[in-house]
């Protein structure tokens, strides 16, 4: 970097203290004079501290403001260099920028004009390794929410890679136990922190692949530092992750740490229980549905009965119907047929206290000179003949 | 998951429940689905009583085979 030469404006020239011959400044004269002042003499600097307020405008310049533990200096970065950046730091990154001090005189304030952001050592390069793993895995799709998988709905086998220790195991099981005994658990231990933790997860992640019947995969770390999380931010544990051919679950650390093999994963939970509750169906809630199942079952079934025993009886009724119909006409007209010929019958007249005399040879008699006295004769009445004899 | 036995069992009891509910279909076949959704009711019933919660562990020994133990959680 090129330092310019300082020039000695009059302006920082004259003695502290000292009244100057020199007539009133206008606002815009004494601007432009700090101005080339900040920009001249100062010129060009790193400066180090943290950044804090970063704002992104959609037209590519970014403002925000540098600070250490007792100043603040107003920073812009116009969208040239922004967009040199390889991303934008989070606040509270501790950098080192180069820029140069200018004032801008509509405001009267001072601004760093900064061309180049670096992170410094420590938070701000890991920030910017996990960025970078972050862009790599995106740019091989496996960030992808789209191709994301769905868990087994109800998973007989599941693997789980997590320390050896028990605690993140005894979680899952506690939570199974409740809601899905029949579950087999198989734990893949790993170590989850450390040098080794990289190495041992991916081995772990790779044995998942091998092992029979496993309907999913849950990788487990209990809550931490976030330096302890870091195995779970390494490439090769994402690649791992993405790798696992059932659906996977990514558990680690608590609620608001995220790591990348969160983002990985088909699915995030925030704790290991968490993942446990996800991936297993609860018993007593499908138990309850089968018994409702079962009485609509039943009640389908009396319902079905009762619509058939309804029609059956709908049909039977109109079949009675018919029937009677068929006997009833000839019946009323038999009736209609006995009714006249009674009114035509000689006999008729006998029931209303007539009587007709029959000769023994069954010829009636009409005039008295029939019947000398001393001839029997038949009196026929209505209900039936007597023997008589005229005197 | 569609080869999931419970998952089964429990698509074909709503398909018979379904139908039961529904009003085309005579009493013979409805009697014969009434069985067969008892059947599923059972097995179902069964799948989701079953047996407690098993634990193992894995190992990679030396030759790269992998052994599973009963792990005590």
């Amino acid at each position: 970097m090129k330092r310019q030469p300082r020039p000695s404006p009059d302006l920082f020239g004259a003695p502290v203290g000292e009244p100057t011959n020199r007539p009133a400044y206008t606002v815009s004269e004494l601007g432009a004079a700090l101005r080339l002042a900040a920009e001249a003499v100062v010129g060009q600097v790193w400066i180090k501290g943290e950044v804090i307020g970063m704002k992104t405008y959609e037209a590519g310049h970014w403002y925000f403001t540098l600070k250490d533990a007792e100043s603040q200096l107003r920073c812009v970065m116009w969208r040239t260099y922004a967009s040199r950046q390889r991303l934008v730091p989070v606040d509270g990154v501790e950098v080192y920028l180069l820029g140069t001090p200018t004032v801008w005189t509509q405001r009267g304030e001072l601004r760093i004009n900064a061309v180049a952001l670096l992170p410094t050592a420590g938070v701000g390069l890991q920030q910017l390794a996990l960025e970078r793993t972050r862009e790599r895995l995106a740019e091989d799709g496996l960030l992808d929410p789209t191709t994301k998988r769905a868990l087994p709905a109800f998973p007989r086998a599941m693997a789980v890679v997590t320390s050896a220790d028990g605690v993140v195991v005894h979680d899952i099981v506690t939570v199974a136990r409740r809601r899905w005994p029949s579950i087999r658990i198989v734990l893949v231990p790993a170590k989850v922190q450390g040098d080794d933790a990289v190495d041992e997860l991916v081995r772990a992640l790779g044995i998942v692949n091998r092992l029979d019947g496993i309907d999913l995969c849950i990788l487990g770390r209990g809550g931490g530092g976030r330096d302890d999380l870091l195995a779970f931010n390494a490439e090769p544990v994402c690649r791992a992750v993405a790798a696992v051919r059932v659906p996977t679950i990514s558990a680690v650390g608590h609620e608001t740490d995220l790591t990348l093999t969160d983002l990985v994963a088909d699915l995030r939970a925030p704790t290991p229980s968490a993942a446990a509750a996800m991936a297993l169906p609860d018993r007593g809630a499908l138990g309850r549905q089968v018994s409702a199942l079962g009485s609509r079952l039943g009640s389908g079934l009396r319902r079905r009965i009762q619509v058939l025993t309804e029609r059956l009886a709908r049909v039977s009724l109109r079949a009675r119907h018919a029937v009677r119909r068929r006997v009833e006409v000839p019946r009323r007209r038999w009736e209609r047929l006995a009714a006249s010929l009674d009114a035509l019958s000689p006999l008729a007249v006998l029931g209303r206290g007539y009587s007709v005399a029959q000769l023994a040879d069954g010829r009636v008699v009409l005039r008295g000179d029939q019947l000398p006295a001393g001839t029997k004769f038949g009196l026929r009445l209505s209900d039936g003949t007597i023997k008589a004899r005229s005197e | 998951m569609s080869e999931d036995p419970l998952t089964k069992d429990l698509q074909r009891l709503e398909e018979i429940v379904h139908a039961l509910e529904g009003d085309e279909i005579d009493l013979d076949r409805a009697l014969a689905l009434f069985e067969e959704g008892v059947r599923h009711l059972k097995t179902a019933k069964d799948r989701l009583s079953a047996a407690e919660i098993r634990v193992e562990r894995v190992l990679e020994d030396a030759d790269g085979v992998l052994k599973l133990t009963s792990f005590d959680a």
